[in-house]
């Protein structure tokens, strides 16, 4: 029985949503997990508008010719729905909402290291996305969300200056929340709790960290750079003046590389919580999979020029690239085996999240094998820049991080509400969501490899069968995606009450009251034991 | 036991003082670290370019006024001893010398700043802004021209740290007159300290890269 | 199969192994995906809750596995690498044996120039079983040439050259499409590489509106920008007979390929590398000469001997 009953301990009378009341007290809150509360209602708005654009996308996309929008803004729609996916939507996601409500409270503390920072973070986050809902209304950009220069330093005649001011804002978030996120995990472990006894949600967000507070930096001088010469013609890139586009590529993919691993390795913190809740099973190769983070983290930063195979960039850089970006695949593969291998024996409940790990360990699977193909020098030559990158990207970011997340966002909820959703609708929203990706993307890695160029307003007429599969699985994946947003906000009024810990999980967030109060625990708890120190049940328990 | 008025209330995250000023710490060394990946992207930036262009590059370091680039270093290694000063006396209580050192760092990263607004408003003079107007003419024109954004890029940004380091200073200067240091409690002016003197560092990089490209005096 | 095309046709001499390749990839990835997915199916079905299976003699890590399931893929995914790297640089090596065409980007058309003289816009005519060199610039922001038939692409880059090389292996017309984001009608930037027997070629290479040959026009540019009044001997600039391909010595001591991108630079940014022993007199042509004509010069100061087949761009 998956569905836990409504619980039969009193709701807390005071917790934090209700510790104090009016807008000041959210605007001006240092809670972190009010704060997370702020990220989430922000992310999910852009996530919807970022969402929008895609439908637009693949809606002019069912048909060959460009024949619902025009060319100039149907690039606008597809740089739009990367820039506000990427920036606004991804690399926020897990850490900002579920990173910020559940560090402090699976180390045992009362809030991180910095909360006036933590709050700043998300004004900060709000007034690069403001820039951006201005770009959006202004014109809109149309460089792509990569800014390849010189088109986006010189040529293009759209809001580029904006859109990267915007971005570069919105970038001193992440480094604030990454910087919180180290000091807090070094200095405020409850007593009793070394390292290798954190939850792996915890390595996964430390290791995001680092890259957060390494990385960033970088792709706003980029950004910056870019920006400079919008404005002041300073042609730092201009290839008339000497500049060196590749230099802005080089600079640019130093950080974005590693950014997906921010968006990913979160979300593998995430699984790891679920499936040892719902395998009712401590973590197989617990050491491995911490390693593994780590790992991916370091190796992460010397790959980039994996995405310039084909730029000009010298032959012998490339194999060297390829290479290492053939090593920083295994860490993943690493975690990958040790989910499944926590699965055995284990005592599997089909709950929301769980399914929605099982996706993600389907989808993520099927995301990194492609990588492998991207790697392959020979083979990336033909399909750079091809729907097969889309697919591949996609599979990773929507069919690993987007389900992680929601599988997140569904196990802690009662946690974060004090409510239970209901399990039925949670578990449909998930299986629509499985299928609508699915052939939403799946047939894009058929178009890449036949040869389909990424960013096409419109496509010679043998594409067509495929692309119109695509845009049908498109509109059924919107529709998974509305589904949660209707009932967990129902669950906020109507759902049942869900107590402490409704899912009998290990992990100090579940050892304090749903909604907990604001300081977390009433006293500082003392950690004696392993992570998921889950005791097996006896057999024929039903 | 009785709180000094000095003794500043701990922070309720944090169980005692130490882990207080320990986290302080390590947030400041690790802000520290994505300035250095921040400057760094544009260091890497230059470096390719003088790499590609060393004539132009040099031609464009002989345009720069050496001495004000050289007094301008001095003036910042200076007022990185007065903000040790600063610290030091904040570490033994000593609230006049806190004031005074505090004051002191200011008033010369203030003459930075302002030998710098020279430095900028000769160039705009003689026209040596980069964009369509760019007045130099000469052999490389074009790279001479890069190298001067990369000039307004670096210095630029180091100038726009050092303000922020002005606010900052200025406001410990505020809570230094109220009182709110003690031995028992100076942790915002140590870390205040790192800042001062990393944004000296950058300078000690910038200076030679930008103003010594084969300097022959 | 499908009334839809679902895999490229193969057309050129690499196209059949990088598809071999990407199929032992395919098989690879389906293999583990069987796996995993076998498994997850399986133990989510056994382990159920409430199920009767044996749950006894659970381990929580074992270092033997750990080391086998990362050896095993590390060693396929070592495979993978060195057969993408061989392909990697076959792709990148032209045979020397290879005909040289011309291409210059420009938003949001290819202009293809055969040295022989014969011209084309968004398309490229080439006589099957011969290998090609594609010498690339573009007159704007970064293009990409991309013909997915022969499995070969290229970015296209302004103020520099790029190459490639394909060999095609059958007749017929292949799609041609720009494969670098670079503006409104990036998704128009496309055409067709039409494949002719030999024969067929020459024809129609001889055919169109009478043309010059590019070596002839930039014969001609020569004279129009008097380049001979100093590159005629007598010390005011390099003699270019037989220069082509040879390395010279700059005024600071580099030594330098004489290449078309040295070429290009030189009469574009002339003092930006200049000969030892000479002055830095020559005028920069930035902006009087268009990137066809530098490439028609270059072939100019190809005819006048040396090596053609020197550094790769």
């Amino acid at each position: 029985m998956a569905a836990p009953g409504p619980s039969q301990e009193p709701e807390p009378r005071e917790h934090y949503l209700n510790a104090s009341y009016g807008i000041r007290s959210w605007l001006l809150t240092k809670d972190h997990k009010r704060i997370a509360l702020l990220f989430l209602a922000s992310i999910t708005f852009f996530f919807f508008i970022g969402g929008l654009f895609a439908l637009m996308i693949r809606l002019e996309l069912m048909t060959p010719p460009g024949d619902l929008f025009t060319s100039a803004t149907y690039n606008r729609l597809f740089t739009m729905h990367g820039v506000i996916m990427v920036f606004f939507f991804l690399i926020p996601s897990i850490p900002a909402v579920l990173g910020n409500f559940l560090v402090p409270m699976m180390i045992g503390a009362r809030d991180l290291a910095f909360p006036r920072l933590n709050l700043l973070s998300w004004y900060i986050y709000s007034i690069g996305g403001l820039f951006t809902m201005a770009v959006v209304l202004t014109g809109g950009v149309d460089t792509g969300w990569t800014f390849y220069t010189p088109y986006s330093s010189t040529y293009s005649n759209s809001q580029v200056a904006l859109t990267v001011v915007g971005v570069f804002i919105t970038g001193f978030s992440s480094i604030l929340t990454g910087l919180n996120f180290i000091i807090t995990i070094h200095k405020m472990r409850a007593p009793g709790l070394t390292w290798f006894r954190l939850p792996l949600f915890i390595w996964a967000h430390y290791s995001t960290s680092i890259i957060m507070v390494l990385g960033t930096p970088v792709v706003a001088i980029a950004l910056l750079l870019v920006g400079l010469e919008r404005l002041l013609h300073i042609g730092i890139f201009d290839p008339r003046l000497g500049g060196d586009p590749i230099l802005f590529q080089h600079l640019f993919w130093f950080y974005s590389h590693p950014a997906v691993y921010i968006m990913i390795l979160p979300a593998m913190g995430v699984i790891s919580e679920v499936i040892t809740c719902f395998a009712h099973k401590r973590l197989f190769g617990y050491n491995f999979v911490a390693a593994a983070a780590v790992a991916i983290a370091v190796l992460g930063f010397l790959v980039w020029g994996h995405h310039m195979f084909v730029s000009g960039q010298s032959m012998y850089a490339g194999m060297i690239f390829s290479f290492l970006s053939f090593l920083v695949a295994v860490p993943s593969a690493i975690k990958v085996f040790n989910w499944t291998a926590t699965l055995y024996k284990g005592q599997i409940v089909y709950s929301t999240p769980m399914l929605y790990a099982f996706g993600f360990i389907g989808l993520f699977t099927m995301g990194g094998l492609t990588g492998l193909f991207l790697a392959t020098l020979g083979v990336n030559i033909h399909v750079h820049d091809t729907y097969f990158i889309i697919a591949h990207f996609h599979y990773i970011m929507v069919g690993g991080a987007v389900m992680a997340y929601l599988g997140g966002i569904h196990f802690w909820w009662p946690k974060i509400s004090g409510k239970l959703y209901p399990e039925g609708w949670g578990r449909l929203a998930a299986l629509i969501v499985f299928i609508g990706f699915n052939l939403t993307f799946f047939p894009q890695f058929i178009l890449g490899y036949l040869g389909m160029p990424r960013r096409y307003h419109a496509y010679p007429d043998e594409f067509v069968v495929l692309n119109v599969m695509s845009t049908a699985g498109a509109t059924i994946l919107g529709v998974g995606y509305l589904l949660p947003l209707v009932y967990l906000i129902w669950s906020m009024r109507y759902g049942k009450s869900a107590g402490s810990n409704p899912w009998n999980a290990k992990g100090l967030e579940w050892q304090t009251t749903s909604p907990p109060s604001t300081e977390n625990f009433p006293i500082t708890p003392v950690v004696t034991e392993e992570a998921y120190n889950y005791v097996p049940e006896p057999i024929g328990h039903g | 036991m009785a709180e000094s008025a000095t003794a500043t209330a701990l922070a309720h995250q944090f169980d005692d003082l130490e882990q207080q000023r320990e986290a302080g710490y390590l947030g400041m060394w690790t802000f520290l670290v994505t300035e250095i990946l921040f400057f760094g992207g544009i260091f890497t930036g230059y470096t390719a370019y003088r790499a590609l262009y060393p004539e132009a590059f040099a031609i464009g370091s002989h345009h720069l006024d050496y001495w004000l680039g050289t007094i301008n270093t001095a003036v910042l290694i200076l007022s990185s001893l007065t903000m040790a000063l600063a610290v030091h006396a904040s570490q033994l209580g000593r609230r006049r010398s806190l004031i005074g050192f505090l004051a002191a760092t200011m008033t010369l990263g203030t003459a930075f700043l302002v030998v710098k607004w020279f430095e900028y408003a000769h160039k705009f003079e003689i026209g040596w802004i980069p964009g369509p107007d760019f007045a130099y003419r000469g052999p490389h024109a074009p790279q001479v021209e890069l190298f001067v954004s990369f000039y307004f890029a670096l210095t630029g940004m180091h100038a726009l740290h050092m303000v922020v380091g002005l606010g900052i200073l200025a406001v410990l200067l505020v809570q230094a007159r109220r009182g709110r240091f003690s031995s028992e409690y100076h942790s915002p002016v140590v870390v205040s300290g790192l800042y001062w003197h990393f944004v000296d560092i950058v300078w000690i990089f910038l200076y030679p890269l930008l103003y010594l490209i084969g300097a022959h005096h | 199969m499908f009334p839809f095309p679902t895999f490229p046709e193969a057309a050129s001499s690499i196209a059949s192994s990088i598809d071999l390749l990407y199929l032992f990839l395919v098989g690879i990835s389906l293999l583990m995906s069987a796996l995993i997915f076998l498994c997850i199916f399986y133990f989510a079905i056994k382990y159920r809750r409430g199920s009767r299976a044996d749950r006894s003699g659970i381990r929580h890590h074992s270092l033997a596995i750990e080391l086998v399931w990362s050896g095993i893929p590390l060693l396929s995914f070592l495979v993978m690498f060195f057969w993408g790297a061989w392909l990697f640089y076959d792709a990148y090596t032209p045979p020397d044996d290879a005909l040289q065409i011309y291409v210059v980007g420009k938003q949001w058309m290819w202009k293809i120039q055969h040295p022989e003289g014969r011209r084309e816009i968004n398309q490229l005519h080439v006589p099957v079983g011969q290998s090609i060199k594609l010498t690339m610039t573009s007159e704007d922001v970064i293009h990409d040439f991309f013909i997915p038939a022969f499995r070969v692409k290229k970015d296209v880059l302004p103020s520099r050259y790029t190459s490639l090389w394909f060999r095609a292996t059958k007749t017929g017309s292949y799609h041609l499409f720009c494969a670098q984001y670079c503006g409104t009608n990036h998704s128009a930037m496309i055409g067709q590489v039409v494949v002719m027997e030999p024969a067929e070629y020459q024809m129609w290479l001889a055919g169109g509106p009478p043309a010059e040959s590019m070596a002839q026009a930039g014969a001609k540019l020569f004279e129009r920008y008097n380049c001979n009044t100093c590159h005629v001997g007598g010390g005011r600039g390099p003699l270019l007979a037989d220069l082509f391909g040879s390395t010279v010595a700059l005024e600071n001591g580099q030594i330098v390929v004489v290449d078309e991108a040295y070429v290009r630079e030189s009469i574009l940014l002339s003092a930006a590398k200049v000969v030892a022993g000479y002055q830095p007199i020559m005028p920069a042509f930035q902006g009087q000469i268009s990137e066809t004509g530098v490439l028609q010069l270059i072939a100019y100061i190809q005819s006048l001997g040396g090596d053609s087949d020197s550094a790769q761009p």
